[in-house]
């Protein structure tokens, strides 16, 4: 009896990458999946700090994609090693923060490790040529192969046929005539492989994974490096760029002012790093000071906080300031007008 | 039985947190894991199904979601 082989599978939790798992079920290989965990990674935490957003399923799909196929997922942390990748991209960056293609090669880079380490034969990706304009094309096809350093062990089984033999196509561990040859950005392919093979209700296709492919958020990570004098970021700076209204009236300090309860309740949580500021004779937003204060900052920050306050119209509101959750002053200031909050402030 | 906090994680960090305990454990070891996170209520669970482990309780006590898992075979 041949052995049976092992494919580890780079699953996002799109269409695609539970395709190319299936297509290799269906060939009779060994598959688990992998997921890397960047902390910029639109699945997990984000759904659950909106309000407004718990509604929605909150369902992780490279999870929900694994019990789809029947196979393990192995979720892996990989914040500290992702820094190289996005401060220091070989490629450069797509349209926005995105370092598609270094961080295409990373994964499957660790992908191949991760299969060496625990006895899998290849890796397989939910790649089509054509689909992204930084990392799925042809020409980039090769290079994420050589610089992943998987070489011919990385078999992309949606777009096989319009690439060279990889080794489980050579060495008949699958067989390439029950591979496909999908190229370009339509979906119709997939979504018509799909409906064959009975899946109806997967993640939406197009829709970007990662937040450093929106641009909103890429303009708030730049702001942050400039500020800074240097690119770095630990997991907690990340995480605060997804949430909140984003104002620098100062090179030395932004605000995070909550949108909703949602985020005001995830903003209590860093109480006891940042200096934060709340309206105390109104309803407002909770609001986290990132940077250093000098002179009259504080009442700068103050009048803004107020004008997100249900107390916008009134003659004056007060504001408590809290560092590290301890109280250090209360003042009273008159909320700035809504045409005195500079557009250049807000990040 | 093992104690895991994860609180302040959000998902799929107290997955993961989950997975590299249940690592170092053995079948028919308990593990209970708290959060802060509500994602963990489906996620860990999840987690456990496509890897052979049971969840064996779910509590919500004070905002916190504290899961009992029963590592599996494999």
């Amino acid at each position: 009896m041949a052995t049976q082989r092992k494919a580890v599978a780079l699953i996002s939790g799109g269409l695609d990458s539970l395709l190319a798992a299936k297509v290799m079920l269906e060939q009779g290989i060994h598959v688990e999946g992998i997921n890397f965990y960047t902390g910029f990674c639109v699945e997990g935490h984000t759904h659950a700090i909106r309000k407004k957003d718990k509604a929605k399923p909150k369902r992780n799909n490279a999870l929900w994609s694994a019990e789809q196929l029947g196979i393990k997922l192995h979720i892996i942390d990989v914040i500290e090693e992702y820094k190289d990748v996005l401060i220091n991209p070989k490629h450069g960056y797509g349209q926005n923060m995105n370092p598609c293609l270094d961080c295409k090669v990373f994964m499957v880079g660790k992908a191949k490790e991760w299969a060496d380490e625990n006895g899998f034969d290849f890796i397989i990706t939910g790649e089509v040529i054509g689909q992204r304009p930084m990392s799925q094309r042809k020409e980039t096809m090769p290079v994420i192969s050589r610089e992943s350093g998987a070489d011919d062990r990385l078999l992309r089984p949606l777009c096989a046929q319009n690439l060279p033999e990889t080794l489980p196509e050579k060495e008949g561990w699958v067989n390439r005539d029950e591979l496909y040859g999908f190229s370009g950005r339509t979906r119709k392919p997939q979504m018509a492989l799909a409906e064959k093979f009975g899946f109806v209700d997967y993640a939406q296709p197009a829709g970007g994974c990662c937040f450093l492919t929106d641009k909103a958020y890429s303009v708030k990570l730049t702001d942050l490096w400039a500020s800074r004098g240097k690119k770095e970021y630990e997991i907690d700076d990340i995480m605060l760029l997804k949430v909140g209204r984003h104002f620098r009236p100062k090179p030395h300090f932004k605000l995070i002012v909550a949108r909703e309860e949602g985020e005001n309740n995830f903003l209590q949580g860093y109480r006891k790093q940042f200096i934060t500021l709340r309206t105390m004779s109104h309803k407002g937003p909770l609001t986290l000071l990132d940077g250093t204060i000098e002179d009259d900052d504080l009442e700068l920050a103050a009048k803004i906080v107020a004008r997100f306050s249900q107390g916008r119209d009134a003659d004056t509101v007060d504001v408590e300031v809290a560092e590290l959750g301890e109280v250090i002053k209360n003042i009273s200031v008159k909320p700035f007008a809504v045409d005195e909050i500079q557009e250049a402030w807000r990040v | 039985m093992i104690e895991l906090d994860a609180r302040r994680l959000m998902c799929p960090m107290p997955v993961i947190k989950t997975q590299d305990a249940i690592k170092t454990m053995v079948s028919g070891d308990n593990l209970r894991v708290t959060c802060t996170d509500p994602g963990v209520m489906q996620d860990i669970p999840a987690w456990c199904r496509i890897n052979g482990h049971t969840v064996l309780k779910i509590e919500e006590i004070d905002h916190e979601f504290i899961l009992t898992i029963e590592v599996g075979n494999d």
